[in-house]
């Protein structure tokens, strides 16, 4: 049933980044391009994303467990490091040069786009040289 | 009035806004069935700790996100695509994509989305730092690095 709910969620997840136009980069793209010919989709499907966020968290901050059972995994770091902040920025440099974050790459692969195929590899790749970093201290 | 009120209604993206509402109520359906953060990297990234017992639901949502276009692809026509970056650019755009949300634990789905929801301030400072570095890029590539080649 986890396993169930997990799918469909991703299902789910990624219809809704199909239908908000997330899934093209060149919208994602748009938004971040403050001084051309700006585009502020993106800033709305996070806004409503969020509005049904708030409630769902503040249901879930009362929950010491799942509604199937499981425990509640909600992050308790509260410390704004140097980690988060060089992340961040990494992160941010490579979603502005391609117009793609994670979600969206699945999404795109799902398509058939070679290109996205790619950027999903290289970006798999990026996350096992974190890993192997984190390994060897 | 009643003009003005249209103006600003018609401007509003709607297809965005629904969107939008979608991927919270995927967010709220793992969230409260499964007790889990639907932050795209960190669900990916954890398969590297080879678990047992994480790993299954993990491939379960990342196999949702693919199977996403190919549901939509049969009752409706995809919208249109456009990946203008080259292979290079997007083989190092991946790598540091890849990098950058291991490193500050969360992407647009995961602090964006998730964070913003809870107010956590982590989120919300990483939400911006990668916001304006996503802005500057685009600013140097479109604006600055494109006129110096031209």
């Amino acid at each position: 049933m986890i396993n169930f709910m997990a799918l469909l969620s991703g299902l789910i997840f990624g219809l809704g980044i199909i239908l908000s136009g997330m899934v093209n980069p060149e919208i994602v793209l748009a938004f971040l391009d403050i001084t051309g010919n700006w585009d502020s989709s993106l800033i709305w499907v996070m806004a409503s994303a969020v509005a049904v966020g708030l409630i769902a968290f503040a249901l879930a901050k009362k929950r010491k467990q799942s509604y199937l059972g499981s425990s509640m995994n909600i992050p308790v770091a509260t410390k704004i490091d140097q980690r988060l902040f060089l992340g961040s920025l990494v992160f941010g440099i490579g979603w502005g040069m391609a117009g793609i974050c994670p979600g969206p790459a699945l999404v795109l692969v799902g398509t058939g786009s070679h290109e996205a195929f790619i950027f999903l590899i290289a970006m798999l790749l990026g996350m096992g040289v974190y890993e192997t970093m984190q390994a060897r201290g | 009035m009643g003009i003005s009120v249209n103006i600003y209604l018609d401007s509003i993206p709607w297809h965005a806004v629904a969107g939008g509402l979608v991927i919270g109520i995927a967010v709220t359906l793992l969230l409260l069935f499964n007790g889990r953060i639907a932050g795209i990297s960190g669900i990916i990234g954890g398969l590297y700790r080879m678990q047992r017992g994480d790993i299954s639901w993990r491939m379960a949502f990342i196999s949702g996100l693919v199977l996403s276009a190919v549901i939509w692809k049969l009752f409706f026509i995809l919208p249109e695509i456009h990946i203008e970056a080259s292979y290079t650019v997007l083989a190092l755009a991946g790598l540091l994509v890849g990098y950058g949300t291991r490193l500050g634990s969360g992407c647009t789905s995961g602090h964006g989305v998730c964070g913003l929801s809870r107010l956590s301030p982590r989120s919300i400072a990483a939400t911006l730092v990668f916001m304006f570095a996503g802005f500057a890029t685009v600013y140097w590539v479109r604006h600055v690095l494109i006129a110096q080649s031209g």
